[in-house]
């Protein structure tokens, strides 16, 4: 069974069309990338399977491991095990690395009918967790993302992923703002938690992400639709060739 | 100048009201002591001339006391005959305490031993009848450090002169443990009381005082409180209170403190409770080296307004001071900041910091923010900041996205926003009860 179907799907953002009509289909164990130039609707499609506020449905639907994901608040699908990796992830001056997690996981926990960690059992988990992606024990108890550089904020959202489990994860962009050490760590954390039962889709506006992170598929976004879909070659192909193919220059390609 | 926050006359508007006042005077029992018997009597005469303050003078715009002369005063009942099932503590360990009810002293439920040789702790009702010339002269010595702090509501207060707290902490004594002041209000209770804290901390001396004012909804009481406070040179004053009046309540309270050289006070007020409440502290540093620490936090809902008004008045050099007052304002709530800080010609080299900020919940929430510096010297280092704002969307998706519900992502981002002032309070006991009970109402606001 596919983990997530999505079909048709328009949004619109303050009247404008910015999704066209997207057809995806994502299976268990499967690694798809999405690429696409500037303002083909790269987050807009993340943010709306993530359910942020803004974002119009005119058209379409999303199963998401067999439920209507369309219909679920923005908790309700974290809980039922989509995770959506931030281009910018926020800051939370006050609020603990750790007591963030700490909440976020034990209320993914009892959703899924499974009792909550205690302090004890949660710390051991987070540690051995961050250790993986060179994390320090300082940098879980500082404030969510206060402080942390870029691709600290970043190894953060791999942890978060690590910590919560999830059944689809959503990178969007992951690798703006890394340099190629930090692309590395982040790209391993990513890579570990590769799975038979784990989707993933990554979005990036690069090809380098996909040296490290290689997917089994590869879409072109552009103007709101998946325009092509082919192996990892066309990441290859699109980093040489650029979008203008798909009647859009972009210099940065 | 140090009559800034004092109203100027508006006696029309509560004629009534100072009839109801003047009715409930002879309830009082009398004071034989004629310096006792004079500030009552002087304090009934001030009020009578100046009446409540209304919104037209400065020091009031932003609150409105008209509801308050409407109230039916009737006299409160005798303490002793009133149940109390809880008397609320921050602290783990059984200390030293005084409990009120309805502004009359209740010696059964207070403790007031095990304090070390030479501290006077005890009620003003019993110090009028055990040493009446030494209340008088502690009460004078302290009244002389505020020349021109006249002021409707503590003229109010003098003139029912009745109860009250009395802490005298002598040269070089530290008090071991926190005194609480408990004011519970009796249930169902229109009444008005007016306690007086008189309080001494000589030289070198350390103590806290943690102040409880509390009450139940459903009963239109007034408890105006006055203090009056001295820090001794080199003494160390924490002073915190937690006010959860009864939400149809006024909450009044009115706070001179003196500091002298090389003194550390150190206060924080918690705004939950009552229809009205009015925080206003005086704090007159004069001498050198204080480290004044002034701060607050409240946390309002329905009709609820919250008024904190401060005055810290730097007379003398290399003093510092610092202010952090954060609110969170639901409903058609109203929250209010008046910080001035007067930093004198003689006051060079000081540093000064002052933020506020406003969290609202709804769109019918409000607040009136107003610092004000005043600066008269040259070598000064002064900041204040001010802002409002809403919720941060962003923080909260951040949040949902990763499961947290809702409900609990507006409790961690109300929590994280209110501990940048409660991270102000320097006992640790006390921070972890006002964070408790500022989460409390957050669990009863969402509900």
């Amino acid at each position: 069974m596919s983990l997530i179907e999505i079909k048709n799907l328009h949004a619109s953002v303050d009247g404008k069309a910015i999704l066209k009509g997207v057809d995806l289909t994502i299976n268990a164990g499967e690694v798809h990338a999405i690429m696409g130039p500037n303002g083909a609707g790269k987050s807009t499609l993340s943010y709306v399977l993530a359910g942020r506020e803004g974002y119009e449905i005119t058209e379409g639907s999303v199963t998401f491991d067999g439920q209507d994901l369309l219909a679920l608040e923005v908790e309700e699908r974290a809980a039922a095990g989509l995770f959506l990796a931030f281009q910018y992830p926020v800051e939370i001056p006050g609020v603990t690395n750790a007591t963030f997690l700490k909440e976020a996981l034990n209320a993914i926990r009892k959703t899924r009918g499974e009792s909550p960690l205690d302090a004890m059992q949660f710390l051991k988990l987070i540690r051995a967790k961050a250790k993986d992606l060179s994390m320090t024990d300082e940098m879980i108890k500082r404030a969510v993302n206060v402080g942390f550089s870029g691709g600290e904020k970043k190894r953060n959202e791999a942890l978060q992923m690590a910590v919560l489990q999830p059944k689809l994860a959503i990178l969007d962009e992951t690798d703006s703002g890394l340099d190629i050490d930090a692309l590395k760590i982040v790209a391993e954390g990513v890579n570990k938690l590769r799975s038979p039962e784990r989707g993933m889709l990554v979005i990036t506006h690069y090809q380098r992400l996909l040296d490290y992170i290689v997917p089994d598929v590869v879409h072109v976004l552009a103007n709101g639709r998946i325009q092509k879909t082919g192996g990892k070659e066309l990441a290859l192909e699109l980093e040489a060739k650029g979008y203008a193919e798909f009647g859009i220059s972009d210099a940065a390609a | 100048m140090s009559g800034e926050l004092t109203p100027t006359h508006s006696p029309q508007g509560a004629a009534s009201f100072i009839e109801q006042v003047k009715q409930a005077q002879p309830a009082l029992a009398p004071v034989a002591h004629p310096w006792l018997a004079c500030f009552r009597a002087e304090g009934m005469e001030r009020f009578a001339k100046a009446g409540l303050p209304t919104t037209r003078n400065e020091a009031w715009k932003f609150t409105n006391l008209r509801g308050l002369d409407k109230l039916s005063l009737s006299p409160a009942p005798d303490a002793k005959s009133v149940p109390v099932d809880a008397i609320p503590t921050a602290l783990e360990a059984a200390g030293p305490r005084l409990v009120f009810i309805g502004g009359q002293f209740r010696a059964d439920l207070s403790r007031i031993q095990g304090l070390p040789d030479g501290v006077l702790l005890d009620a003003l009702s019993a110090q009028m009848e055990a040493d009446p010339q030494g209340l008088a002269d502690r009460m004078e010595g302290l009244l002389a450090r505020f020349p021109g702090a006249d002021h409707p509501m503590r003229s109010l207060n003098a003139a029912f002169l009745a109860d009250g707290v009395l802490l005298h902490v002598p040269a070089g004594v530290k008090l071991a443990q926190p005194v609480e002041l408990v004011f519970l209000a009796p249930a169902g209770v229109a009444a008005a009381w007016h306690p007086r804290l008189v309080v001494v901390v000589e030289d070198g001396a350390e103590a806290t005082i943690v102040e409880h004012h509390a009450g139940q909804p459903g009963a239109a009481y007034l408890s105006n409180i006055a203090a009056d406070v001295a820090v001794g040179k080199g003494a160390r004053l924490h002073h915190y209170k937690i006010q959860r009046e009864g939400t149809d309540a006024f909450h009044i309270a009115t706070l001179n403190t003196h500091l002298a050289d090389a003194s550390t006070y150190d206060t924080f007020v918690l705004n939950l409770g009552a229809r009205l409440a009015r925080h206003e502290a005086r704090q007159v540093l004069g001498g050198e080296k204080i480290e004044a620490r002034v701060s607050g936090a409240y946390a309002i809902g329905g009709d609820q307004v919250s008024d904190i008004t401060t005055l810290i008045d730097h007379a003398k050099p290399n003093c510092t001071s610092r202010e952090v007052v954060k609110g969170v304002i639901d409903g058609k709530a109203r929250g209010v900041f008046q910080g001035k800080i007067i930093v004198r010609p003689d006051a060079q080299k000081t540093d000064g910091y002052q933020l506020n900020r406003a969290l609202l919940l709804s769109e019918t929430s409000e607040i009136n923010s107003k610092p004000e510096l005043e600066i008269y010297a040259d070598d000064v280092k002064c900041s204040h900041g001010a802002t409002a704002g809403e919720l941060d969307e962003d923080q909260m998706f951040y949040l949902r996205a990763r499961g947290v519900p809702r409900d609990m992502a507006r409790v961690m981002l109300i929590g994280a926003f209110l501990d940048e002032a409660m991270d102000e309070i320097i006992d640790e006991q006390v921070r972890a009860y006002f964070r408790a009970a500022a989460a409390a109402w957050m669990g009863t606001e969402r509900a």
